[in-house]
């Protein structure tokens, strides 16, 4: 049981750093975070890494383990080669602090663009389950911003200024498809998120520790508004004789 | 955006820590759809072997032969179907990587850096007509099911030979395909934002439900399908050329 | 040292951005005050997140004969009468409403059948009331805030810890904090400062609470002068994860019990049928996890050390959907398949009922500009908590913090900040990286925890208070000799260094009033004095600062109002 397993944390700042071996014994049941935490108590007590609940439901400890984005207390040790090195690295799209930390500051201003949550006066406040039951998907986010990290337009194409990415699409089709919102957000999707620059590969689908069908149920749900108002001609034509203009 | 100063992180193509081989789920894609695409393309100018008794090649239906039109009837209609697939998000998803490599695979570093505008600007703008090819797929499933049903009648009389079954079987596949459409999904129910509030909201949210699940097997249909289509006009062209003989079963 | 340090100025500063700090935030920006949050994670991380259960209200949508007065005697009868009756009071009449606010601010409730918010069981309440959104009702409570502040234009200062509070006289004049990030200092300049710190559960080993929950803001507002009362109630939660190791102490929320779930020994006996035979799994959470306990020590636990726990008899469908990150959990982190097979569980430190003493109408401490809200605040629980009040607990005090505090800012007139308070604050942190030698400060917390756990836990007798007091005085020697490597830039060797004197504060403040407490009563536990004491029924203990030294006094619990004294006696 007292194995030993070898990791390969990135130690640095902004500036630059390298990979730095470590030598960590392996518990059962043991995660990464385990290990970072057992390098922090004994050979690296400035190894910086974000965390909180250590179960899967604050989002904080996102790293990309052996080059793939996870979060880290819940990638565990049995499950990954420790016949070699374990890398962990901070997250690739991110600018990095120290360490594991990135500056995701970003995402709370791309966050601020999109208008809350507004239900029409006078609602009566009673909502079917069904209704519900679709919205509460995407409420189950918990701002890891592993899709963030690992789409490719922010990754390899840095669109930050032009698109708001996976996480973002996910909030908005929280409020759009909310029972009782009454705000058209689909001009943000277009022009300020960007939507069109998703070419749904389907990478923050794959990474998402809460199982979202960030691109089936967010993604192409909002594409397809999106399309309703601007993309669609015959719409666009039946728009202009009724002389009215839907929510664009 | 920043890097961390490790040469094993820069965005260099294939760059990558993972340690699975990432690039194997390319092969199949690049293999099929290229495959695919040189079969259905020859059989398309081929201009021959389309139709042996009750059977018609789906390649080649409608069967449309004005009198003006000196090429393959296949040209003139094989559009709607080809469009359907091009922009379909699941095909899409699979094109991308596979042969434009944007990205390879997930945490994957791209071909060098090459500007990127996705699906806002010419060519792939257009996608956003996939509802569009949608109706006009939905018009050749309805033709391809008079076919399937034609194909049991040899000379007026019902009667069921292995190239029933294919065409069968064939639009049995494609109506998955088509019916989990992420468009269709969007036009029957996504759109809709409180069932409990729309006319007909029981139903809408019945079949809008039903759709979300096919939907998620959209891609297990797409690849079902294509195969089914390229098998049936392979057997009606293999039947139709006498390289081998129909088998009638009743 | 002449180093000029970044400063903010803003009437309201709230320390901690979970619900009660986000909630306090809106009311008080809603009252025309600037403010200002400051918390020691990314925004959004805070410890509400981990909340499950749901929020308990008497809306009364799934069981009409709920109302806010069964809900009172509840938590009276829960707090074991020990709790301030006027908060309780105040925290049932006003929960409903803080609930629908939050429905009208967006978030999504699981619903009824007729479209209201719905309800479930929990512990100790008499009907169903706990409004719920599958089990992560936390997320849901903390993403509506955070969106709804932000929004409204709270200014947040992420990754920022307070390390003192700073005074112009006799009142608050605002806080000395760091940036996480980069290691410098920054001053936050504000008349009215609200604490909403959340709790202490890092002091134990084995704990459902996060890094954050070192008790900062009882022991900054303790140093600041402040009260801290009924310091000895500390909640464990029954259901914790107790295998494998690295996951000991993760909450498995008691919503499994209150969906249905049974516990049972490894005899496969129900043994709650011995400790509380009317109430079962819902008994109270200091019943169950002593129930737990005690079954273990006399040798019927499990494998690993717990009890227990199914709710596979339940269709595998409706487990996963009413407790879906359960699910997950078990299957990720433990190799267990909840819909097929029992979970292993045990007690695990949760919660502290006791804290900053505040005024029930205001919040206000006893310092004046000082308010609390939360976890960090005492009272409303008494000396045990029911589930879901804690949510409540959250938006009903939050609210009235926020608006108290920024009231209070429009009355005051201009702070002022000595430079001396400032200077000295920023040489205490800095001293650890000039130290030739010393303790490493995860060395001393490891021993901290060990020795809460060990000494501190959930049964207590007068020869372990005793030895546990010991043990902490010679820690909070060697603590205050600590030695930070590396530089200042993001090191949580450093920050630690500064949280460990927050626990220790906070420890001794519970091994104290503990020892004193010769009684048993809710989550306090005395093995060498197993019952009721009436004389302890009519006072609680009192935390304040004399000098340099802690004092425990006891002030008598204010008679209850009459109407409400007929409520409870029912």
């Amino acid at each position: 049981m007292s194995a030993n397993a070898t990791f390969n944390i990135f130690r640095g700042d902004r500036l630059g750093g390298e990979l730095k071996e470590y030598e960590v014994p392996v518990a059962p049941g043991m995660v990464v975070l385990d290990a970072l935490h057992y390098i922090q108590g004994h050979a690296a007590p400035d190894l910086a890494v974000r965390w909180n609940c250590k179960a899967g439901k604050c989002g904080s400890c996102s790293a990309e383990v052996n080059g793939k984005p996870r979060l880290t207390c819940k990638t565990r040790l049995d499950d990954l080669p420790l016949a070699e090195a374990v890398t962990v690295q901070p997250m690739k799209s991110f600018p990095v602090i120290k360490d594991l930390v990135t500056d995701v500051s970003w995402n709370y201003r791309v966050n601020r663009k999109i208008p809350p949550f507004h239900a029409p006066e006078s609602v009566e406040w009673k909502m079917d389950q069904r209704d519900v039951d679709r919205v509460q998907e995407f409420r189950k986010c918990i701002e890891c911003f592993l899709c963030q990290n690992v789409c490719h337009v922010l990754r390899d194409h840095s669109k930050q200024e032009q698109f708001g990415g996976p996480r973002f699409f996910v909030r908005v089709a929280g409020l759009e498809m909310h029972p009782l919102d009454d705000v058209s957000r689909t001009h943000l999707l277009k022009d300020e998120l960007g939507i069109g620059y998703c070419n749904i590969t389907k990478c923050c689908t794959e990474v998402c520790p809460e199982d979202i069908h960030i691109t089936d149920n967010a993604i192409i749900p909002l594409k397809e508004r999106v399309i309703d108002d601007y993309y669609d001609p015959v719409r666009w034509f039946l728009r202009k004789l009724k002389g009215k203009n839907n929510g664009a | 955006m920043a890097e961390p100063g490790t040469a094993v992180h820069r965005g260099r193509f294939g760059a990558s820590m993972r340690r699975d081989a990432w690039w194997v789920e390319l092969v199949p894609v690049v293999l099929v759809l290229g495959a695919f695409s040189i079969y259905a393309t020859w059989r398309a100018f081929e201009n021959n072997y389309y139709e042996w008794g009750p059977y018609l090649s789906p390649f080649y239906s409608p069967l449309l032969q004005p009198s003006w039109w000196p090429f393959s009837p296949a040209i003139l209609i094989l559009g709607g179907p080809l469009g359907f697939r091009a922009t379909c998000y699941y095909y899409r998803k699979a094109y991308y990587r596979a042969f434009f490599l944007d990205p390879p695979a997930c945490a994957v570093g791209e071909a060098r850096s090459h500007r990127y505008r996705g699906e806002t600007a010419f060519p792939f703008i257009l996608q956003n007509l996939h509802r569009y090819f949608l109706y006009v797929a939905l018009i050749f499933l309805i033709i391809l099911w008079y076919d399937a049903v034609h194909a049991f009648f040899f000379d007026g009389r019902f009667g069921v030979g292995v190239g029933s079954l294919v065409l069968l079987t064939n639009i049995i596949l494609l109506s998955f395909y088509t019916v989990s459409c992420h468009s269709l999904r969007h036009i029957v129910g996504g759109k809709v934002d409180c069932f409990s509030c729309v006319a007909f909201g029981g139903p809408r949210h019945k079949t809008w439900k039903g759709l979300s699940f096919l939907n998620e097997h959209h891609m297990l249909f797409a690849w079902l399908s294509l195969f089914s289509v390229g098998l049936a006009d392979l057997y009606v062209r293999l039947v139709a050329s006498a390289t081998i003989q129909d088998l009638r079963l009743l | 040292m002449n180093e000029k340090f970044e400063t903010h100025e803003h009437d309201v500063l709230i320390i901690g951005a979970g619900g009660a700090g986000l909630r306090a935030a809106i009311e008080a920006l809603g009252h025309g005050a600037s403010v200002a949050v400051v918390c020691k994670s990314l925004l959004g991380k805070a410890h509400t997140v981990m909340a499950e259960g749901g929020i308990a209200a008497a809306m009364a949508n799934v069981d009409a004969a709920d109302d806010w007065r069964t809900h009172f005697r509840d938590t009276m009868r829960g707090g074991k009468f020990l709790n301030n009756w006027r908060m309780a009071q105040i925290h049932a009449q006003e929960a409903p409403d803080r609930v629908r606010e939050l429905e009208q601010w967006g978030a999504l409730f699981d619903r009824t059948s007729s479209g209201d918010i719905l309800q479930r069981a929990f512990g100790g309440h008499t009907y169903k009331r706990l409004c719920h959104v599958g089990d992560r009702t936390g997320l849901e409570m903390i993403r509506t805030l955070q969106d709804r502040g932000v929004h409204l234009g709270i200014d947040v200062y992420m990754e920022c810890a307070v390390t003192r509070l700073l005074k112009d006289g006799d009142r608050i004049a605002g806080a000395f904090a760091y940036w996480r990030e980069t290691g410098r200092f920054v001053v936050f300049k504000a008349k009215s400062v609200v604490m909403a710190t959340g709790g202490i559960g890092k002091a134990w080993r084995i704990t459902s609470n996060s890094w954050e929950y070192t008790g900062d803001g009882m022991a900054l507002a303790y140093e600041a002068g402040a009260e801290l009362i009924d310091m000895e109630f500390v909640q464990f939660h029954p259901t914790g994860m107790v295998w494998p190791p690295g996951v000991q102490g993760i909450l498995v929320t008691e919503a499994v019990r209150g969906e249905g779930g049974i516990l049972r020994n490894k005899e496969g006996e129900r043994f709650m049928e011995r400790y509380d035979s009317e109430k079962m799994e819902l008994s109270t959470r200091d019943v169950v996890a002593r129930a737990i306990y005690t079954e273990v020590r006399e040798g019927r636990g499990t494998e690993h050390g717990g009890a227990y726990l199914d709710i596979s008899h339940k269709p595998a469908e409706y487990v996963k959907r009413k407790l879906p990150s359960m699910y997950h959990q078990f299957r990720e982190l433990a190799d267990v398949d909840i819909t097929q097979g029992p979970m292993e569980v045990g007690p695990t430190c949760h919660y502290m009922m006791g804290g900053i003493r505040v005024d029930a109408e205001t919040a206000q401490a006893t310092v004046s500009g000082l308010f609390a809200a939360g976890e960090a605040a005492a009272g409303l629980h008494g000396a045990n908590r029911l589930g879901g009040n804690s949510l409540s607990d959250l938006l009903v005090f939050g609210k009235r913090a926020g608006a108290a505090a920024a009231e209070h800012a429009k009355r005051s007139t201009p702070v002022n900040i000595e430079a001396a308070d400032v200077e000295k604050a920023a040489r205490e942190m800095l001293e650890p990286f000039e130290r030739a030698a010393g303790d490493s400060p995860y060395q001393i917390h490891r021993e901290l925890e060990e020795l809460m756990q060990n000494y501190v836990g959930i049964f207590r007798n007068e020869e372990d208070l005793q030895k546990g007091l010991a043990a902490l005085d010679q820690l909070q020697q060697r603590a205050a000799g600590v030695k930070v490597e590396g530089s200042r830039l993001f090191n949580p060797g450093w920050h630690l260094a500064r949280d460990l004197k927050s626990m220790l504060t906070v420890a001794e403040a519970v091994a104290l009033s503990a020892r004193e407490r010769k009684e048993s009563r809710g989550a306090h536990s005395r093995i060498d004095y197993p019952k009721y004491d009436e004389t302890w029924a009519k006072q609680n203990n009192v935390i304040v600062r004399d000098g340099d030294r802690m004092r425990l006094k006891q002030t008598p619990i204010d008679e209850m109002a009459p109407d409400l004294r007929k409520i409870v006696d029912v």
